[in-house]
């Protein structure tokens, strides 16, 4: 069948790089767009549309539309940390169908790693925020607050380490065969609970990589889609939330995946059985098995059975995910993943995936994004893609 | 009550960001209470204390104090870091969850579910303008 798409995916990138040390946060953006643009068959001067994150410098994307001599009569810049790119997909197909702009660029990239910046220690966003004086005391870190996620989690549904290596386990096969991986070797379940405490329960090897990079999408309208051909990805729907403490009533045992995912499965049609290939969001492995539930593949509380035994395996698992190798093994540029796991979809979905983990006649695919902490506040999307034919 | 001296293996607590809606909150603290925020319109507690309730909008929400007793809801321990600490949620009697640290504990000892009370650390201020924050204990 010939599904409907508002707009479609023309242009992927990802840097390859894993530590800029050459190279400023402005000229990576310039680099990831231009990679993205030309991998469309399109060039800059084609750009009217500009959605950035907090990652690009200056205020919204004033500075980098400067930088690269963009021409814009749209932008947005919608933070959600590292599920801001999926959103921007999003946004990017609204602005589209209203006819505000035909050609929309979303870039990302940073250096953390070539900056030193300190990953154990807590984030600045401003002094002005409200939770501020009953947090910052306690010394809340991102490994530490997944740490709680994943506690819980062990605690109420019975979840085990062993379950959750199994993600990690998944992402080191896929990134053997990715030539920019920062971690290719294959690695089990053992290696993974026997690796360092970093913060109970979570492991380092339940941590996803810190790397410099970054990666860009151009999304085009239909009419723009048929000039440039068949690797075009259509986005079919899209889904997004915010999650909080609210107000006290705490559970951290779920992610804003339950709120975008029946968006987007809605928007397009489509169930959690239809998808060939998921892009999960991976900054722990917990992020995985909480996510995966919150999207309907499996019951709630399951979800650690369901990652067990390779399941995520392309190629052995029924549901392969992140074939890349994911920010747990591949790259998690700038500590923002979302904007990797939509290239990564759109790979699959052009049949462009590494051959040893190409899912064979991959026709859709789900890219979920999660940005901020899922112990305490945090932005999720999702999207649902569809091969040029589906 | 003034706060308990932390022990030697104890890390430094920043001090904490105060604002116009939460000075009475920490002014509190530094008498050895915790107080919580309920809205005199809907009568729910919510937390962190806010001046519009978050349940129904009201703008009308009060202190009072609460029975620092509670469990906790979940926990880590990190133990990258010069000294490791205990980060945790405690759901507190009066029924709302907050960010705490667990301390006076064995971390290897630690559990969901673990019955706790309030205790009082004093943060690094800086400059005399030490404030104490509220911690959790195992009772």
């Amino acid at each position: 069948m010939s599904r409907t798409s508002k707009a479609y995916i023309a242009g992927i990138y990802e840097h390859p790089t894993r530590k800029a040390v050459d190279q400023t946060i402005p000229q990576l953006h310039a680099e990831v767009a231009i990679g993205a643009l030309a991998d469309a068959g399109l060039t800059l001067d084609d750009v009217d549309g500009y959605f950035c994150g907090g990652d690009a410098p200056g205020l919204g994307g004033i500075s980098m539309a400067e930088y690269m001599g963009l021409n814009l009569k749209y932008t947005d810049s919608t933070e959600t940390g590292g599920s801001s790119y999926v959103i921007h997909v999003g946004h990017a197909v609204n602005a589209i169908a209203m006819g505000k702009c035909s050609v929309a660029l979303i870039t990302l990239a940073g250096r953390p790693r070539a900056e030193g910046v300190a990953t154990l220690g807590p984030r600045d966003y401003g002094s002005a925020l409200p939770e501020l004086g009953f947090e910052s005391p306690y010394g809340p870190v991102v490994t530490n607050q997944y740490g709680m996620a994943a506690m819980r989690h062990l605690h109420q549904y019975g979840t085990t380490s062993e379950q959750l290596a199994w993600v990690k386990v998944a992402a080191s096969h896929h990134a053997q065969h990715n030539e920019h991986a920062m971690l290719r070797n294959v690695v089990t379940v053992e290696d993974v609970v026997n690796s360092p405490m970093i913060s109970d329960p979570l492991h380092r090897l339940d941590c996803c990589v810190i790397s410099d990079g970054g990666g860009a999408l151009v999304v085009v309208s239909p009419e723009i889609a048929k000039t440039l051909g068949d690797r075009c990805v259509k986005i079919l729907g899209h889904g997004e939330s915010i999650k909080h403490l609210n107000a006290g009533q705490v559970d951290i045992t779920y992610t804003g995946g339950v709120v975008s995912g029946p968006i987007a499965f809605a928007e397009a049609d489509l169930k959690p059985a239809d998808m060939d290939y998921v892009s999960i969001y991976d900054s722990f492995t917990i992020t995985v098995v909480e996510t995966l539930e919150d999207l309907g593949f499996c019951e709630k509380g399951k979800g650690g059975a369901f990652v067990s035994d390779g399941n995520l395996i392309s190629g052995t698992g029924k549901l392969p995910f992140n074939t890349d190798g994911g920010g747990l093994c591949n790259n998690h540029p700038t500590n923002r993943g979302g904007i990797t796991k939509v290239i990564e979809a759109a790979r699959q979905l052009r049949g462009e995936a590494h051959p040893k983990v190409q899912v064979p006649d991959c026709t859709l695919a789900l890219a979920h994004g999660t940005g901020g902490s899922i112990a305490t506040r945090m932005g999720s999307s999702t999207v649902i893609l569809g091969r040029n034919d589906a | 009550m003034t706060a308990d001296t932390k022990t030697a293996n104890e890390r430094t607590y920043p001090a904490p960001n105060i604002s116009l809606e939460t000075e009475a909150y920490w002014a509190a603290a530094n008498e050895g209470k915790l107080l919580m925020k309920k809205c005199s319109d809907c009568g729910k507690t919510h937390f962190y204390p806010r001046a519009i309730c978050p349940h129904c909008h009201g703008g009308n929400t009060e202190w009072y104090e609460a029975s620092g007793k509670g469990v906790i809801y979940s926990y880590s321990v990190m133990r990258r870091g010069a000294t490791p600490y205990a980060i945790a949620y405690v759901t507190v009697d009066e029924g709302i969850t907050m960010m705490t640290n667990i301390v006076d504990c064995d971390y290897d000892a630690l559990a969901v579910g673990q019955a706790v009370e309030v205790t009082f650390r004093q943060s690094d201020g800086g400059g005399g303008h030490d404030q104490a924050i509220p911690v959790f204990r195992p009772t």
